[in-house]
């Protein structure tokens, strides 16, 4: 296989839990809200889920299970910072923090264990494709996550509840006066984006490397908040920078089947290198980033 | 429902008691999450809280812990009150325990007496390049000085495996991924005789006299404070918002590379992954922990310690996982945040209120 | 107009903490009326109105529609009841169309709202197109989406919160003629003001705050303004501070075609701005808010610095100052008192002694870096008597301070530092009259005594007060000077709408 149909058929999969996170975190931040323990959101679920399908409950529960931690564990974030008034930066490290720790508790026992994933759909004709096919055979959950990214942006452009998202967002004073209340609002936001970073640490542990390890989300959850940045709050932008990030991601091992001298390390660090890079190109450009970006984010509302 | 009421005056009493209850409320969900996993409660809270003290060796170790985290909290919680995040301290641990380390590895026969002051030197000027950074992506390029810190901390870790991978490996090791043990001269001196305990809790005191100077005492700590309270009042007076990111970043930087430095020649004695053990995101925990204020870290950084050699003791004694203590850090500090709440705002208990009308 | 009133409150009262916002009032609106709530910045005027919107609930009292008591919980359920409202600071998003922004409250089509948007501003006179994003909207164009969103509604009341603030006074004649239309077709108007001239020329009745209670009740149209004035103030209208005719120095600050194309996607760029600000008089720049004041304001203060070739475009005391930050203007001289009190001109969680510090740095409270703490309290505290501002003590944080006493505290910071140059921007905006009357006769005094000063308000009334020349601010662009003797209210009027002078200006 050449090194464009590796990245090709893998990019998708790769891409993946980086899209389900980061478009759950677009929610929450169209709303107001920043929250920074999605690493740690994920890592619980990831371990979770991968209990439940060793322990032979199936991958169905499995994501249940890991949508229903992240939810819990954003609400216990929303409370802090909603309720409680807490600081959104420190709060968010906070939970990302105890969520790390509580998935490498539970996770414990079953280290470096392996499951089966979850078997490829093709598209018939187009997966027959030269180069390309691989782009086709892509598992259910890659299928859902690409509606799911449609289902989002029609959410946040053309429906009521994306309006009063978008509307608590840029300005809740006057989203509260005229009547939609901002502090559910968020929470309901923030559970939002707890479900799909459970679905996508999920994806990671028992699809993408079905095998749990303590540390193998691996950055990817701040990934997901940069990607946020990246795509400048626009949900198409933000599928295109998972895009990206997933066939990066995938470079490591393409350089292999290719025969590049590279220190693994660097390759390993390429993500988080480029993420620097990038998110000083797109931050530069003051006036985009404050056209584009949440007025409110990351501010205390206070009725 | 309990309603939040704002008070007219920031309450000093509740700043204080906030993380007592923090601490109580941690002390609670612990015990009932240890016992959920089977694990006994009670003496994992004996060991984690208790036992450090027991004995002179652990309660050593304490005040080894207690050393970089200090240090480390100290220059996080300047940039904290200025609103500037930094939370990669830990990637500028391990840059300052990289160039430290360059020193005896590249020089493994000097004896120099200068030789471990040199060191911490080239820790704290690593750290402190390895934050700029992100000062300057944040000053030049507008960019989170959030994501940048965090992004260069798993780049550094990178960095560090490479070299004991690769380059610095030392060879007469067994291929196991560490340096060379360092010479005598490169060891930081014993403070307590007949313990690891060494001169870098010297350096955490000294930076809390430092920062102590600067937020309290100092015009350019107000006008970090002022920055971070209200960015717009600090440019209405002329306070330039660039310093404040490049002074918060360039002291966090200092502080965590000096701390790495001290680490490895300290109780590592050479550079290997274990240098990279979490202190630069407890050393989070800890700042905040501490009310941001100098003195309060003092307090934190000692508890963190404990917890974090309790611990140790907690897995030998109640079988309980290292994680736990990431989950007890992970309690305390959002338990402490959300108790912050009392310090702005009187708590009142009502019930959806029916007026009482004519 | 016989039979039950439309709203009747009885007996209402609402307090904060220690603070009676509302004291046992009594309030009658009958149907197809345009009624009157006259007092001045916290008279409790906003809390009325909050309890009637079913904002806030209140302590005690009986609030009655349409014969019936109601409780409203919240503003959807005062909505329901018929009653919208009109908030002074619009509580409308920039980011979204009219449309958009009308269906957050409005159930229907974003194509159905648009074509009934279009249909009752033909007959309102309050045209606006819906699909345009608001923050490309004027701020009279805002207000128009503002109205139309409540009456889409179909309100029997509509509550207008001080709604001429933000219009120029051609603008005002405009509104008042939809307002009356709205009347004639069934809709009563609760009309919130401060401005005696304007309730006269408007209201059926009015109703007098002061401090909370009800001090009268009367037909604005029988009363004269000194009576109105006497009930809304408990006392006679203070007389405007003496006004000896100004004696003008040198350039003090100089402005020279600055062009400045602004940061923000929803600012105003400035185009060819010019000014002059010589010593011992007061220049006035008027116009309504969101024209350029902002901007204007940022870079004048030196927040927003230009590049070093324009050095010479902005001069003060006859130097370049274009490429300086605001400490080094404020080195030569300059002092500034911005509109935001809280979190720009102060820091609302800080000691005063600590917002001394702000700004007056220089003088001698800081050595070695090291900031004296006996110094900075005795500023703070000679700030506090010389300027009669209201505290318990210098360690008061400001945020605990009234809007009027935390202005008159940093105006008297400012005016401490002894400036060549003062640049005030909306001195008076939320400060009751007494504050606002003493701090006009400072800017005076401090004229008096040879300093320059600019002054940014919305008020035209206050600026014939006390300015000695004006210029007037509108998209960007400011009118050539105007002395204030020989110049009328109408003549400002214009130039605020962009009438006057285009031709000459362009």
């Amino acid at each position: 296989m050449s090194a464009l149909a590796f990245i090709l058929a893998g990019t998708l999969a790769a891409a993946t839990p980086l899209l389900l996170a980061a478009l759950g975190e677009l929610v929450a931040e169209r709303s107001g809200v920043l929250n920074l323990g999605l690493e740690g959101l994920m890592a619980l679920a990831a371990a979770l889920a991968f209990i439940v399908v060793y322990q032979g409950g199936g991958h169905a529960l499995a994501f249940a299970v890991g949508a229903v931690a992240g939810m819990v564990a954003a609400l216990v974030f929303a409370g802090a910072v909603l309720t409680f008034r807490a600081n959104q930066v420190a709060a968010g490290l906070a939970i990302g923090i105890l969520c790390l720790g509580l998935s490498a508790l539970a996770g414990r026992s079953f280290e470096s264990l392996t499951i089966t994933g979850l078997p490829k759909l093709e598209v018939p004709l187009l997966s027959d494709l030269p180069t390309i096919g691989g782009l086709f055979r892509q598992d259910i959950v890659v299928w859902l996550a690409l509606l799911g990214t449609l289902a989002i942006h029609v959410m946040l452009r053309h429906t009521k509840v994306g309006l009063i998202v978008r509307a608590v967002g840029e300005n809740p004073r006057a989203a509260q006066a005229i009547g939609h209340p901002v502090i559910p609002i968020r929470y309901a936001a923030l559970a939002f984006g707890g479900c799909m970073a459970g679905v996508a640490g999920a994806y990671a542990s028992t699809v993408y490397t079905p095998l749990w390890a303590d540390g193998m989300i691996a950055g990817r959850g701040w990934i997901a908040i940069a990607l946020v940045v990246f795509g400048t709050w626009q949900t198409g932008r933000v599928f295109l920078g998972a895009c990206l990030f997933g066939a990066l991601s995938l470079a490591e091992l393409a350089a292999q089947v290719v025969g590049v001298q590279l220190p693994s390390q660097l390759l390993a660090s390429m993500p988080y290198l480029v993420t620097i890079v990038v998110l000083g190109l797109i931050s530069s450009n003051r006036r985009r980033m404050r056209l584009n970006s949440v007025a409110s984010l990351g501010e205390p509302f206070e009725k | 429902m309990p309603e939040f009421v704002p008070r007219e005056h920031a309450s000093v009493r509740a700043s204080v008691l906030a993380p007592f209850l923090a601490l109580a409320l941690t002390v609670v969900v612990s015990l009932v999450l240890f016992a959920l996993l089977g694990k006994p409660s009670g003496a994992a809270l004996h060991a984690l809280f208790i036992e450090p003290f027991l004995s002179w060796y652990s309660f050593s170790e304490v005040l080894l812990k207690t050393g970089p985290l200090l240090l480390i909290a100290q220059g996080l919680a300047i940039g904290f009150r200025a609103k500037v995040f930094n939370i990669g301290a830990e990637g500028q641990l391990i840059l300052g325990a990289i160039c430290a380390s360059a020193l005896p590895v590249y020089l493994p026969t000097s004896t120099s007496p200068w030789l471990w002051p040199a060191m911490m030197v080239l820790g704290a000027l690593g750290g402190a390049l390895w934050a700029s950074i992100a000062a300057l992506w944040r000053t030049w390029l507008n960019a989170s000085e959030i994501l940048v810190t965090l992004m260069l901390s798993l780049v550094a870790s990178q960095l560090l495996n490479y070299l004991l991978l690769g380059p610095w490996k030392d060879p007469a090791g067994f291929n196991f991924p560490q340096s060379v043990m360092f010479q005598y001269e490169a060891m930081l001196p014993t403070l307590l005789p007949g313990t690891r305990v060494n001169v870098s809790l010297l350096f955490g005191l000294a930076a809390t006299l430092a920062a102590w100077v600067l937020m309290q005492l100092s015009f350019l700590g107000y006008q970090l404070v002022v920055g971070g309270l209200a960015p717009r009042a600090a440019s209405y007076a002329g306070f330039r918002g660039g310093r404040a990111v490049w002074v918060s970043l360039l002291l966090g930087g200092l502080a965590a590379g000096l701390a790495g430095a001290a680490e490895v020649a300290g109780p590592i004695g050479q550079l290997q992954r274990s240098v990279a053990s979490g202190y630069g995101f407890t050393a989070i925990t800890v700042a905040y922990l501490g009310g941001l204020r100098p003195l309060g870290i003092v307090l934190s950084s000692f508890l963190m310690a404990v917890i974090t050699i309790g611990g140790d003791s907690a897995m030998v004694t109640a079988d309980l996982p290292v994680a736990a203590v990431r989950v007890v850090q992970g309690l305390l500090l959002i338990f402490y945040l959300a108790a912050l709440v009392g310090v702005r705002y009187r708590i009142v208990w009502s019930r959806i209120a029916t007026q009482a009308t004519s | 107009m016989s039979g039950a009133a439309l709203l009747r409150l009885q007996g209402v009262s609402k307090s904060y903490g220690s603070v009676h916002a509302n004291r046992a009032i009594d309030l009658d609106v009958s149907h197809q009326s345009i009624h009157a709530v006259l007092g001045e910045n916290g008279a409790g005027k906003s809390t009325l109105m909050k309890l009637i919107y079913g904002v806030e609930r209140p302590d005690v009292g009986k609030i009655e529609w349409q014969g019936r008591e109601v409780r409203p919980t919240s503003s959807a359920e005062a909505r329901r009841l018929g009653i919208g409202m009109v908030f002074q600071h619009f509580s409308l998003f920039e980011t979204l169309t009219v449309a958009e922004n009308i269906s957050l409250l409005v159930p229907g089509t974003k194509a159905a709202l648009a074509a009934r948007v279009r249909d009752l501003g033909a007959t309102f006179e309050l045209e606006v197109d819906p699909n345009a994003h608001v923050h490309s909207l004027s701020v009279g164009e805002r207000q128009r989406v503002e109205i139309l969103r409540c009456l889409l509604l179909d309100p029997k009341l509509i509550i207008l919160d001080e709604p001429t603030s933000v219009l120029p006074p051609q603008s005002v004649q405009r509104l008042f003629g939809t307002l009356r239309l709205l009347r004639d077709r069934g809709v009563s108007i609760l009309f919130i003001s401060h401005k005696l001239e304007e309730i006269r020329a408007l209201c059926d009745t009015a109703t007098i705050l002061q401090a909370g209670r009800v001090t009268g009740r009367v037909d604005p149209r029988q009363a004269s303004s000194r009576d109105l004035a006497t009930l809304m103030i408990g006392r006679e209208m203070p007389p405007p501070p003496l006004h000896a005719k100004a004696k003008p120095g040198p350039k003090v600050l100089e402005v020279a075609g600055l062009d400045h194309a602004t940061d923000d996607p929803f600012g105003v760029s400035l185009s060819g701005i010019s000014l002059d600000v010589r010593a011992g008089e007061i220049v006035g720049i008027a116009g309504i808010s969101g024209n350029g004041q902002k901007e204007l304001a940022e870079i004048l203060s030196g927040e927003v610095a230009l590049l070093s070739a324009q050095r010479d475009v902005i001069r003060m005391m006859d130097r370049p100052v274009g490429h300086l930050g605001a400490a080094a203007r404020r080195r030569l001289g300059f002092a500034f008192v911005p509109e935001e009190r809280m979190g720009r001109g102060a820091v609302p969680e800080m000691p005063l002694t600590d917002n001394a510090l702000l700004t007056a740095h220089d003088r001698g409270l800081v050595r070695r870096g090291l900031v004296r703490r006996q110094h900075k309290a005795a500023f703070a505290q000679a700030c506090v008597e010389e300027f009669d501002v209201r505290t318990p003590s210098v360690q008061a944080e400001a945020g605990a301070l009234s809007g009027g006493n935390l202005q008159k505290f940093i105006i008297g910071r400012e005016i401490m530092l002894e400036p060549k140059l003062l640049f005030v921007a909306q001195p008076t905006w939320g400060v009751d009259i007494g504050a606002a009357t003493a701090i006009r006769r400072r800017l005076v005094a401090l004229r008096d005594s040879g300093a320059a000063i600019l002054m940014i308000s919305e008020e035209i009334e206050e600026l014939f007060e006390i300015c000695d020349r004006l210029y007037v601010l509108h998209k960007g662009r400011l009118s050539p000077s105007l002395r204030v003797q020989g110049t009328t209210v109408e003549q400002v009027g214009e130039w605020m709408t962009g009438a006057a002078g285009e031709p000459a200006h362009a």
